[in-house]
């Protein structure tokens, strides 16, 4: 009963997923303090604050944090518990404050976590020191092109280092911005999905199931104009595309792009209004980073992985959508649209637009991958003794290129869960 | 311009002497079509250039042009999405949902010459196989138009009153 976690015998071209990981309560135990409280994890965008004081409420990976500006308009992540009794000090999902003040007994925290007020401070006694009381910090908060992330392990190598292959595919998101500076746009879908959350890893970057999960979406492009056809007949799908794995777990799908983009490929779904707008949008990006990276940028679709749990898809339009586990079996999704500060009124509606065709809780498309997770997840839940195997091999052995709908950039997240999952930590 | 005159008072005639009875006739009848999954039914209650918007839990005002919706269709993506709700490959919702819908709280909140703001509240029970009640909790803002003689929906807008959309999941029906 010592099974692995995960098999991999390259000499055999075997690789499976022991089902046990999807399910089982010890397994999240294990994950939170070998991969939550070790890895670098996605906490928010830099533009959805914008003044000293301002904050943002969420939970990352089920722990409440404030997101906010300091009074030198330093982004910070402060433990949203009371360091007096543990209440929740900032109860708002979003606004502006000078000052938290917990409603439980009155302490109050300043901007940059300091403690403010205490009623009544003199009953406590000499060796009391507000100055030990402020709102308590993750060990670690650092952020790339502003994304940022917090990390609980105070020894962890840097964000950057971390990132490593995944920083090229982030610069090809932000290339899409005149000035380099991308933004979340308001409205947020949190949606939850009962499976188990590295389900929804492996579908975010899967395009093998494209076809089958997704032929309603497709035929909806193919009524509305939008031309596809199968490069050649070792393709699944209607362009090439490939599966690169990029170090530390992160990995991204790298496509030609079939299915529209709003920075910027024109699509019969957007509607003829919108074309000029598109080509401009095409000449400006040519203008500033010449045909080839405009090419790049602009061309290809790339769903990046972010290992654990962070999402950048950039595909019918860019989504960041992170994801973290609220029992074995369900999961907690928050996803966000982003787009270049200097977007037009008229470029935003088309983004926006673009989104919703594919993706979301409403979209055409990412009802039918939740249906698919929680078709998985009910499937395994009482047989994975009996049928413990979920095979991932597709590719493997292959010379040559790894296409998208193969799997290698699957197993490249799974070989560097194991990894971590088999290291120690003390607690 | 003395025909168009007459024709906007005749239309202007129509809007000022609807009473709500007739508007909770019209969407207790559309709630029976979208329950039963008559869906082509459903598009005819629609004016050609409707639109369909479920707001981000967080963004319940917003306009979809500068915010992130769960939905906002126009005409033609309402269409596609009925086609594909049609198709057993729409797998969301194959097996279909059942679902079933209280609407109350009808009010006629303005009118112009020829259209009428209504809103009403909505409690939407989904059932899935294996699964507890969902409860889709709002209100609906509509948007009616008076169409040779005929009330049609110009605009629907599905408002949910869960803080987020968490343990609903999905809106993959028609809400």
């Amino acid at each position: 009963m010592n099974d692995p976690l995960v098999l991999n015998d390259p000499q055999t071209s075997n690789f499976q997923v022991n089902r046990l990981t999807l399910v089982d309560p010890g397994i999240l135990a294990i994950e939170r303090q070998r991969i939550f409280d070790v890895c670098w994890i996605y906490v928010g965008h830099e533009s959805e604050l914008r003044l000293p004081g301002d904050f943002r409420t969420r939970s990352v990976c089920g722990r409440p944090v404030i997101f906010s500006r300091d009074s030198k308009n330093a982004v910070r992540v402060f433990l949203n518990t009371c360091r007096h009794r543990g209440a929740m000090v900032c109860r708002e999902p979003e606004g502006n404050a000078k000052i938290h003040t917990c409603f439980y007994h009155g302490w109050s925290y300043d901007r940059d976590g300091r403690l403010d007020g205490v009623p009544g401070e003199n009953a406590y006694p000499p060796s009391f020191r507000k100055s030990d009381y402020g709102l308590m910090e993750p060990p670690r908060v650092e952020s790339y092109r502003g994304f940022v992330f917090l990390n609980f392990d105070p020894d962890a190598a840097p964000l950057d280092e971390y990132l490593a292959g995944a920083k090229e595919y982030i610069d090809l998101v932000i290339d899409q911005s005149p000035s380099g500076t991308m933004e979340v746009i308001q409205g947020t879908q949190d949606y939850d999905i009962r499976a188990n959350w590295k389900l929804l890893v492996e579908n975010s970057f899967d395009d093998y199931h494209l076809l089958t999960t997704h032929s309603t979406w497709l035929d909806y492009l193919k009524n509305a104009g939008v031309k596809m056809q199968r490069p050649d007949r070792d393709h699944l799908l209607p362009s090439h595309g490939i599966g690169k794995p990029l170090g530390n777990g992160h990995a991204t799908t790298d496509n030609v792009n079939f299915r529209g983009r709003p920075v910027a490929k024109w699509i019969p779904v957007y509607g003829e209004a919108a074309k000029p707008e598109i080509e401009r949008i095409r000449a400006e990006l040519v203008g500033r980073l010449g045909e080839a990276r405009a090419a790049r940028v602009a061309d290809t679709n790339r769903n990046l992985i972010i290992f654990p749990n962070l999402l950048l898809a950039d595909g019918s339009s860019v989504t960041i959508r992170t994801f973290y586990p609220l029992a074995p079996d369900r999961m907690r999704v928050c996803a966000w649209a982003l787009g270049p500060k200097e977007e037009s009124p008229s470029a935003r509606a088309i983004r926006l637009d673009a989104f919703l065709t594919f993706y979301g809780p409403g979209g055409l498309a990412t009802p039918d991958d939740v249906e698919a997770l929680e078709a998985v997840q009910s499937g395994i839940a009482a047989t994975y003794k009996e049928v413990p195997w979920s095979v991932m091999s597709r590719g493997m052995g292959k010379s040559g290129e790894q296409l998208n709908s193969d799997e290698l950039h699957l197993r490249a997240f799974w070989l560097q869960w194991e990894k971590l999952m088999r290291t120690e930590r003390a607690v | 311009m003395r025909a168009r005159s007459a024709r906007k008072r005749s239309a202007a005639h129509a809007a000022t002497g609807i009473m709500r009875g007739q508007i909770e006739e019209f969407l207790f009848h559309e709630a029976a079509l979208l329950d039963a999954w008559r869906l082509d039914e459903w598009l005819d209650l629609l004016t050609q250039d409707a639109q369909y918007r479920v707001p981000s839990n967080d963004r319940p005002e917003a306009d979809p042009a500068d915010t992130l919706f769960t939905i906002a269709d126009d005409i033609n993506r309402i269409r596609g999405r009925v086609t594909r709700l049609k198709d057993k490959n729409a797998h969301a919702e194959h097996p279909r949902s059942r679902t079933r819908r209280m609407i109350s709280n009808v009010r006629i909140v303005g009118r112009d010459t020829s259209e009428l703001s209504v809103e009403a509240n909505f409690v939407v029970y989904r059932f899935r196989r294996d699964e507890s009640i969902r409860e889709y909790v709002g209100h609906y803002r509509y948007v009616l138009r008076v169409e040779s003689g005929r009330l049609k929906i110009a605009r629907r807008d599905a408002v949910l009153d869960a803080m987020e959309l968490g343990s609903l999941g999905l809106v993959s029906f028609i809400l």
